[in-house]
Order: structure tokens, then C-alpha cells, then sequence
């Protein structure tokens, strides 16, 4: 039987507050355990949770951004279960009346294919502590550190067809909230976290088959060998007579296999109800509009710009603004003498090979942009040649100095004196007679020996335009 | 509406709270009449109500986003029945 796939993620992103989303205490990620956890994270008896507006203010970002209908009016709710890194027994999050709607967004596929992907809501909650199991005694060890840090929960509709969908739109989603500067993003601090909903149906039937939830993701590589074990082992069960069954899983990266959560099972009975300590949020006009003005450009909205601005192809655009780092850096390669075009291509290609080889991100790239615009000049300007500029750039990476006295300092400027290329030519031709006559007799194939020999002369440095031109007029006489 | 000793006892599982078995049939009667006095509510006609979250009618204040508090650890785990390295010490639950 054809099986199709049916997936919808729920996306936990710890929003980039300074503070808790109800207390003072800071949310620096990697502090001793417990330094930061206060008398209100910690639910002590008598303590009020107030409101952090930066949290606000980052859901309704989110919210703009992905077309959402924004809640004037949003009511917090306390979700009841017990759990020793949830010290008050509830978690205040939001249940009716989320602080943002429906909205939507579009993702593309690598074979070019685009897909509008359905956001059901996105609410504001608390996280909770974390709980380490090795070596105690036999005991927990509850770091509460992390307990009361804002997160958007961000859910998906059941949109999603296939796996790739889903890993291009949890793909989108953490270039949206990085692009908004609401979530650095990290996902092995657990900044971003993924949780996917999976079942199958047979092709053409449009009843949802029972679905599975896949807990602990937390790379985008594990999350696509995660789904693909689960939706082999649903197919496997539903194949082989049995059924599946609904509950949380959790992936093990080690054993690359997902297993049962069965703790959560008969606690998933959480009692919702508004939580007393907390009155209705209301998001006035100003407010909204203040967040509208904050807004950054999106990376939609750049793509197209870097296509109509700086008439780039569409993988061109696409690729430059996957994420922001990479699209600043180039238009600051641009604005220092890059040709848009070439830029793009050096960008892509021999930067981030580079750095890819080495390791670094963008943001430790030894070769500023700057650095980088001040070479593709001397491209454009006939100095020296795309080949040449590759050792230059070699040599700015290695902390030689910018392109001009790299140049300077190695005597690598093109050779652009048609004389003296002619010269060189003419001792060429006379070097290898055979070839000439095998030349001239039919084997174009030939030009590129003799260019070859031109370069080996000047070690790269000749015109290799000129060459071209003045090595076939002589060749024809 | 009307509960069953098996609705007691999950409500009594959820809410962490032993129950002497003797006094479940007491629980079952009393949270059945307090469920059937909310019956008797939605009887009436709320049509124009607008639902209500809170009893204040007001709007939650907020603050701003500034790091107020510094580290309470020590005065905070004074209380607490078991500690190490920092952490709390709890029964040990492990998924």
C-alpha cells in the first residue's frame, strides 16, 4: 500500500529576554545551577508573577510576521501536572485565547516546489528547570535555572506531506525568529525545540491515521532521522496487523531509534483553567504599531530585493539570505566595491567553502567584508585575474595584509602590457612547432595548451582575455 | 452529572493527594452536588455575557525587561530537605 505522511510541529523558541517572562531573575544560559532562580520561578508561597512587555512585544513580531491574527485581548492559564522541574505543579502558559491566531507561511523545496504552511497559534509560556539523572545516589539533581524563561510555543496545522516539508518549514521557522531577533536559535542549548506530530494514512483517504509525538529533537539533522524511523516503524506496525498507538516518544540520537514516554501518558490530563494571578493581557493599538515599526526586513522580503537590487538568480538570493549574518556581510561586500554579481559567487562559494573547511561561522570569518570588497575591485579593475584573486584571498585570510598589498607584496599584478603578452606568445609558438601545425590542422582543442603555456610563463599573471584574443590571431596566420 | 469512585480516585491521582479509602464515598457525594450546582447554573441564559477570565476588570500590568534579581541560592535551598553541587536532590524520575 502507498502510504502518505502527515506532520505538524509544535516549536518551542526561548524568546531572547534578558529577564524571566515573570520575574527579575536573568535567563543567561550556562549560569551555576540555581543562581538564577528566584523566589517567583521557584513558586514560593505569596509571590505574583508580573508580565515581562519584552515577551509581549516578541510574540507580536512573530505574530506580523507570519500574518497572524493578533489577540486583543489574551488570557494566561495554568497547566496542571507534577513534575520536579516545575516547582509550583502548574505551568502558567495560554490556552483559550493565545496571544497569537491563526496565520501562515510559505516554504520552498529544493526541487523549487512552494508550499504555504498553516499556523494554528502561537502562545506564550513559561519554561521549566532541567533534571540531571547521573550520579546522585540514586537521586534527581533539579537545576531550576532555566524555570520561568519566556517561550513562544509556535504550532503548526497537520500541513505537512512529507518529511522534507516538515524539516524545510521547522528550517523557515528558526530563520524567521533568528531574522527577528526574538530567539538566538541555538538548538543545542535548547533555544529552539522541535516536537513533531507523525502519522500515515493510505494515499487518498482523508481521515487522519493515529499519530505519534516525537519529543528530545535537537538538530534538524536528528529530526529527520527521527521521523524517518518513526514513520518506518508506524508502517512497519500498521503492515504487520497492529495499530498505533497515540502517545509521546523520545528520540534517542545515540541509538537512533524513537521509544515510549509512558510516565506522560495518564498524566496528560492537565486541568487548564485562567490563572488568578495573572489579568487578561491587552494589546492596545499603540503597542501594536510600535511593533510594526520595529519590524526588520524579512528574509522574503530581502530575497526579492537581492534579486530585483543586485539582479541576482533566484539560488543566488535564496542562498545569500538564508541567514542574516550572510546577508549583511554581503551587501557590505557590495557597498565596498564588489561587483554584485561576482560577489555573489565569492560569497557563496569561496568564503563559505573556506570557512566550512576551517570550521568558523560567518561571524568569525578572518577575511572581513571589507577585506573581500577591496579584492573583487581589483578584479573588476583588470589588476589581477579571478585565478589570481583566489591566492590572494588566500593570503587576507591568512592575515597578510588587504588585497592591494597583497598584490604589491607579491608581485601578482596581471600582466595587461599587450606587447609583452605578445612576446610571450610568440616564444610559445616557437617553442612547440608539432602542436602548431596539429593546430592549424584542425585541433581546436589545442587553444587551451597554449593558454596553458602563456600562464605557466607569467605564472598566472597575463590578461587571460588578451591571451585568448592574441593567441588565436596569431595561430590562424 | 454525577461522579464514580473511579473519578474520585483520578482526580485524587492528578491532584498528588492520598485518600483514605474510607472517606472516597463521602468525596464521590460531595464533589457530585458541587457539580450539580453548577448544572444548575448553565440553566441560565448567558447569550449576552461576555466570558470572563477574572474578576478584576482591568489589564495585567507589565514590566519591563531589566535583570532585578541576584543570586538567592543559598537562602532559598536553606529549606530545602536535600541539596548537592548547587542542585536539589529529588526521588529520582527518570523518563
Amino acid at each position: 500500500m502507498q502510504w502518505e505522511t502527515v506532520i505538524g510541529l509544535e516549536i518551542h523558541t526561548q524568546l531572547a529576554t534578558r529577564s524571566k517572562i515573570f520575574s527579575g531573575a536573568s535567563t543567561a544560559y550556562g549560569a551555576d545551577p540555581n543562581t538564577q532562580a528566584c523566589i517567583i520561578d521557584l513558586g514560593f508561597p505569596g509571590v505574583l508573577p508580573v508580565l515581562n512587555e519584552s515577551a509581549v512585544d516578541m510574540a507580536l513580531k512573530f505574530g506580523i510576521a507570519v500574518n497572524a491574527e493578533i489577540a486583543p485581548r489574551s488570557i494566561f492559564a495554568r497547566k496542571n501536572y507534577f513534575y520536579p522541574d516545575l516547582p509550583k505543579g502548574y505551568q502558567i502558559s495560554q490556552f483559550e485565547l493565545p496571544i497569537v491566531g491563526k496565520g501562515s507561511i510559505g516554504i520552498d523545496l529544493e526541487d523549487g516546489t512552494h508550499k504555504v504552511i498553516g499556523i494554528t497559534r502561537a502562545h506564550l509560556e513559561e519554561d521549566a528547570g532541567k533534571s540531571l539523572h547521573e550520579d546522585f545516589h540514586g537521586m534527581s539533581g533539579i537545576d531550576l535555572n532555566r524555570t520561568g524563561t519566556p517561550l513562544l510555543e509556535i504550532v503548526s496545522e497537520p500541513d505537512m506531506r512529507s518529511i522534507r516539508e516538515a524539516v524545510a518549514y521547522a528550517r523557515k521557522i528558526h530563520q524567521l525568529v533568528v531574522y527577528l531577533g526574538i530567539c538566538d536559535g541555538n538548538m543545542q542549548e535548547g533555544s529552539f525545540r522541535v516536537d513533531a506530530n507523525i502519522s500515515i494514512r493510505p494515499f487518498g483517504q482523508e481521515a487522519f491515521g493515529t499519530r505519534t509525538e516525537l519529543k528530545n529533537i535537537n538538530s534538524f539533522r536528528f529530526m529527520e532521522r527521527a521521523l524517518n524511523y518513526e514513520l518506518e516503524r508506524q508502517i512497519d506496525l500498521i503492515e504487520g496487523g497492529d495499530e498505533v498507538v497515540q502517545e509521546t516518544r523520545l528520540y534517542d540520537a545515540d541509538r537512533d531509534e524513537t521509544r515510549s514516554m509512558r510516565s506522560k501518558e495518564e498524566a496528560n490530563d492537565y486541568r487548564y483553567f485562567p490563572d488568578p494571578d495573572l489579568l487578561p493581557v491587552e494589546i492596545g493599538e499603540e503597542r501594536l504599531q510600535r511593533a510594526r515599526r520595529g519590524m526588520p526586513e524579512l528574509p522574503d522580503q530581502k530575497r526579492q530585493r537581492f534579486e530585483s537590487e543586485y539582479r541576482l538568480s533566484a539560488a543566488d538570493a535564496l542562498t545569500l539570505t538564508l541567514s542574516r549574518a550572510m546577508a549583511d556581510y554581503y551587501e557590505e561586500v557590495v557597498a565596498s566595491g564588489g561587483d554584485a554579481k561576482t560577489a555573489a559567487n565569492w560569497v557563496t562559494v569561496e568564503l563559505a567553502g573556506a570557512l566550512n573547511k576551517a570550521g568558523l561561522d560567518l561571524t568569525q570569518s578572518p577575511v572581513s567584508p571589507k577585506q573581500l570588497g577591496g579584492l573583487l575591485q581589483r578584479i573588476a579593475d583588470n589588476t589581477i585575474s579571478g585565478k589570481i584573486a583566489k591566492q590572494v584571498f588566500e593570503a587576507i585570510w591568512n592575515g597578510e595584509g588587504d588585497a592591494d598589498a597583497v598584490i604589491e607584496a607579491k608581485g601578482l599584478k596581471q600582466i595587461t602590457d599587450s606587447g609583452q603578452i605578445e612576446k610571450i606568445i610568440d616564444e610559445v609558438i616557437a617553442a612547440n612547432p608539432k602542436q602548431v601545425e596539429q593546430f592549424k590542422a584542425g585541433k581546436d582543442k589545442l587553444l587551451g595548451f597554449f593558454v596553458g603555456q602563456v600562464m605557466k610563463q607569467t605564472q598566472g599573471k597575463a590578461n587571460p582575455g588578451q591571451v585568448n584574443k592574441i593567441l588565436m590571431a596569431k595561430l590562424k596566420d | 452529572m454525577s461522579l464514580d469512585k473511579s473519578d474520585v480516585e483520578k482526580i485524587a491521582h492528578l491532584a498528588r493527594m492520598a485518600l483514605d479509602e474510607s472517606h472516597i464515598d463521602a468525596y464521590v457525594e460531595d464533589l457530585s452536588n458541587i457539580l450539580d450546582l453548577v448544572e444548575q447554573l448553565e440553566a441560565a441564559n448567558t447569550d449576552t455575557i461576555e466570558p470572563m477570565s477574572h474578576p478584576l476588570h482591568m489589564a495585567q500590568r507589565m514590566r519591563s525587561d531589566e535583570v532585578t534579581e541576584g543570586d538567592c541560592r543559598e537562602v532559598n535551598q536553606a529549606v530545602a530537605p536535600k541539596t548537592e553541587n548547587g542542585l536539589y536532590l529529588v526521588p529520582k524520575v527518570i523518563e
